[in-house]
């Protein structure tokens, strides 16, 4: 296990160069001169855009600039933007908002949409069964920012349950209705997921035999049904911890919160590269290693999932 | 062999013994569908005693799983019991109380489901599985009372290191010890009653016999009566003094074992006794003659004796022709198991096993599982590589074939496989399945395939309507009739048949059995027989070589193996075919 997670943590190496440099190389083939996109109108004398070209090295080829960005990385410099703003500034802003933003959506997902998924699959073609799925369908249907307008006007605007936008600071307490916005798609998706494994794992011959051996229903529900119908939900919560950062900019959008979203798409806009490398490298680690925990979470849920010592 | 169950063993239950635990009136058993209730079970009448062992046998489909389960109200999906009563010691256990009767359920009503595979979660551990049980039947507290209880069931059910094996899980266990833990389970809290589903039909035959032996002895120690649920005539006879033969929903016949299968009464039960494979069977032969492609009936075992001589000599002559059609040379297969980092382990699946098979002749390959006969098998059919030694077929090396020669060379040797559930594709008609080698290889046109697939349904006794009907719609035993028209198409010399009758019912194996000696004599076929079940053997096979641990430890004729086993093991497997040494009447 600790040899098959260490050999995992190394394959990260690879994959973060591979990962930089081709968003290095994206941001630096994007249209549009990023020094005159930072004087707007008034255009400065060639001397001074000659000059800020040097100060950021946007003349030397991509591959030059890129080193020499990986060799600042390696000393903790992170480097600035355009207006001097350090990159690792803009990080400490926006990265633990969306992380509180992500995990928020994460937990909803997971706890309401596994629980309505169990009951639905218990009840199969019942009521609650029913309306459940189309429920879902309605949410995995309608676009996340019809949801957010509806569920801001009536929870912020009319009944006054929550705050419509998100303060700069954005504590946990405000950002309760984003998250649920932002995790609706993904609960409709693991209530359909955990029903369909529910009823599969309800028909499975241990689930007979555990009734036959006296065991109360509770009991089989939560210890054998549950636990064996987990493995595909789990996987799909994993791949979603990485969706649900990336997808957190329309949500972002609609309640005015400062988050990665916000910032890597501003950063595009003006061709920021350095900012758009870091925030996107951080991304593909927090992926990377969401998986390897999906990876490993499988091996406590399923033994027969066994990896190499 | 354990065959005296009645006169055995006195004990202090015998006193008891023959009161009614359980009684059985009337029982009806539906299912709902679209039309309203379809009766599975009807008017099923039964009564067990204490201390008693019944069998109920029948085929698949006859309702005696149904009936088993509806006394533990565990019936699949929409089953519900529309009439009837079962008193079990005193209670009426169709209108008792759900919270009652979940009280009776492995506290006093044990279980042993069927296959030992599927019926442990997986992703529990063994010891935590036996221990709820026991915790759910109150029959110990404590953490420690608890634990040290499961040890005891385990151990008493056969696991001698039980204490070792508690945080191991299911997949670590074989099939043997999997079904010994089901066993420990069932019995953890004494119940009167032990329901026992086909407690082995997935296990090897020796596994089997040390199984029930184990079973039978706990049981009588314990006092506790048993439903016996099988599809075997021979091991109902073996081990119940009661038998109850359901056909169709409904009891045919029941009384005491010997009585019943001395001297069956019903129709049903004499095609039942008289299909039962036994060791006094003997070859089937052909009922048709060669010139015949049609009306093949549904033949008895023993045959005409001028007949059967006279195609023996037919197949000798054919053989001699051909000693070593197909020749196998030192063949080995080693696979390589990974173990973690770079490490890998050597297995010998296949350990230099020679054979030859003369043409127009059966070879069976028998062993237990894992003892690589069906590596053997992938290996002639090139689905697997050879590691070393070589396979000839009609004189032509196969083992380095590739691309078009490989290609024409599966056209002249097919196979049939196992489940006949498993290897038809479900979206695939009966014709197209059946017509799919022949587009494969590029052979005739549209018009002629189809003429061709009539004909091979007509060969395999199928009426030419199944051609546009899908494979859920039929019974396995037409199942495995299609893929044995398959596997006819291209008109090959030799069929690989892997398993190809062991998951049917004995009525329908012996039926494919038939279908598959009348196609050798009018076609010419040369079979190799892959099983595990050695009373088949005896039916189909003119030679055997028997496998243990990939290596072939005896190779001989048919009659000398049976009639003078010279390996231990090979013994060991003849002495654990169910009623092997059984009278069967008929």
């Amino acid at each position: 296990m600790v040899w098959y997670a260490s050999r995992r943590l190394l394959q990260l190496i690879p994959v973060f160069f591979g990962a930089t440099l081709l968003i290095y190389f994206m941001v630096f083939a994007l249209p549009g001169d990023p020094v005159a996109a930072l004087y707007g109108d008034k255009q400065p004398s060639p001397e001074v855009i000659a000059q800020v070209r040097a100060q950021f090295n946007l003349d030397k080829p991509f591959i030059v600039q890129y080193l020499i960005w990986i060799g600042h990385l390696f000393q903790g410099n992170l480097g600035t933007t355009f207006s001097g703003i350090p990159v690792i500034d803009q990080l400490k802003q926006a990265f633990p908002i969306t992380f509180r933003l992500s995990m928020l959506a994460l937990l909803f997902e997971a706890v309401a949409g596994i629980l309505v998924g169990l009951v639905s699959g218990l009840r199969r073609g019942k009521i609650f069964d029913n309306s459940a799925l189309v429920v879902s369908l309605l949410l995995i249907s309608v676009p996340t920012f019809v949801i957010g307008f509806l569920l801001q006007y009536f929870f912020g605007v009319k009944w006054g349950l929550f705050s419509t936008t998100v303060s700069a600071a954005a504590p946990w307490h405000e950002l309760v209705l984003p998250a649920i916005v932002l995790a609706t798609v993904s609960f409709a998706y693991i209530v359909r997921l955990t029903r369909s494994s529910v009823a599969e794992t309800m028909n499975a011959d241990f689930v007979r035999t555990a009734t036959a051996k006296g065991l109360p229903r509770r009991r089989v529900i939560y210890v054998h049904i549950l636990r064996n119908s987990l493995v595909p939900v789990v996987t799909y919560l994993g791949v979603d911890i990485g969706s649900l950062m990336v997808g957190a900019i329309v949500t972002e959008g609609i309640f005015n919160i400062q988050g990665v979203g916000g910032t890597v798409y501003k950063a595009i806009q003006l061709g920021q590269g350095p900012t758009v490398v870091a925030f996107v490298a951080i991304m593909v680690i927090i992926f990377m290693l969401a998986n390897l925990l999906v990876d490993l979470l499988y091996a406590l849920l399923d033994p027969r999932i066994r990896y190499a010592k | 062999m354990t065959t005296t169950t009645e006169t055995s063993t006195t004990t202090n239950f015998e006193a008891q013994k023959g009161k009614p635990l359980l009684e059985i009136k009337g029982l009806n058993i539906g299912f709902k569908t679209q039309n309203g209730y379809v009766e599975a079970v009807r008017g099923v009448d039964l009564s067990l005693g204490q201390g008693e062992t019944l069998a109920i046998v029948g085929e698949s489909g006859s309702g005696k799983s149904t009936t088993a389960t509806s006394i533990i109200d565990l019936l699949p999906g929409t089953g519900k019991v529309t009439s009837g009563e079962i008193w079990f010691d005193g209670k009426n256990l169709v209108t008792l109380p759900k919270a009652e009767l979940s009280d009776i359920r492995g506290r006093e009503i044990g279980y042993v489901p069927q296959d030992p595979m599927s019926n442990l979660d997986p992703v529990l551990s063994i010891g935590w599985q036996v221990e709820e049980t026991i915790r759910a039947n109150r029959v110990a507290t404590g953490r420690k009372e608890v634990r040290a209880h499961a040890i005891q069931v385990l151990k008493d059910a056969g696991l001698s290191d039980a204490d070792k094996r508690l945080k191991q899980y299911p997949h670590q266990f074989s099939g043997g010890m999997r079904q010994r833990v089901l066993i420990g389970i069932g019995l953890s809290s004494r119940p009167k009653l032990l329901i026992a589903d086909e407690p082995t039909s997935a296990l090897d035959v020796t596994v089997q016999r040390r199984i029930l032996d184990h079973l039978e002895t706990l049981t009588r120690d314990y006092g506790t009566s048993v439903l016996f649920i099988t599809h075997d005539l021979g091991l109902a006879a073996e081990r119940a003094e009661k038998l109850v033969v359901m056909y169709k929903g409904r009891v045919v016949e029941s009384g005491p074992s010997q009585e019943i299968l001395a001297n069956p009464q019903h129709p049903y039960t004499q095609r039942l006794v008289a299909a039962a494979p036994s060791l006094a069977s003997r070859r089937i032969q052909s009922q048709i003659s060669p010139s015949v492609t049609h009306g093949v009936t549904v033949s008895d075992v023993g045959s005409d004796d001028a007949l059967r001589i006279e195609q023996a000599h037919e197949r000798e002559a054919a053989a001699s022709k051909a000693k070593d059609f197909i020749k196998v040379e030192n063949l080995t297969k080693v696979y390589n198991i990974r173990q973690g980092g770079f490490k890998s382990l050597e297995l010998k699946a296949v350990d230099d096993v020679s054979f030859e098979i003369p043409r127009g002749t059966t070879m069976a390959l028998v062993g237990e599982s894992g003892s690589g006969k069906s590596t053997v098998a992938k290996l002639v059919l090139q689905l697997e590589s050879i590691t070393s030694g070589t396979v000839a077929v009609d004189g032509q090396s196969i083992g380095a074939l590739k691309g078009r020669e490989l290609f024409d060379f599966r056209r002249r040797v097919q196979p049939v496989f196992q489940d006949p559930y498993g290897s038809l594709d479900p979206m695939y008609s009966v014709g197209n399945t059946i017509a799919e080698p022949l587009t494969t290889h590029n052979i005739g046109d549209r018009a002629s395939r189809q003429a061709r697939v009539r004909e091979l349904l007509e060969q395999v006794s199928l009426p030419v309507s199944t051609i546009n009907r899908y494979p859920n719609e039929l019974s396995g035993g037409q199942r495995q009739r299609i893929a044995v028209a398959r596997a006819l198409a291209l008109k090959p010399d030799v069929i690989v048949l892997d398993e190809a009758v062991s998951a049917l019912d004995v009525l329908v194996q012996g039926q494919i059995l038939n279908l598959l000696t009348d196609l050798q004599s009018e076609l010419g076929l040369t079979y190799l027989f892959i099983t595990h079940d050695l009373a088949v053997v005896r039916l189909v096979a003119d030679n055997v070589c028997v496998m243990q641990k990939g290596k072939v430890v005896e190779r001989a004729t048919t009659d000398e193996v049976f009639s003078n086993p010279e390996q231990a093991y090979t013994r060991d497997l003849l002495e654990a075919i169910p009623g092997a040494n059984f009278q069967f009447g008929a």
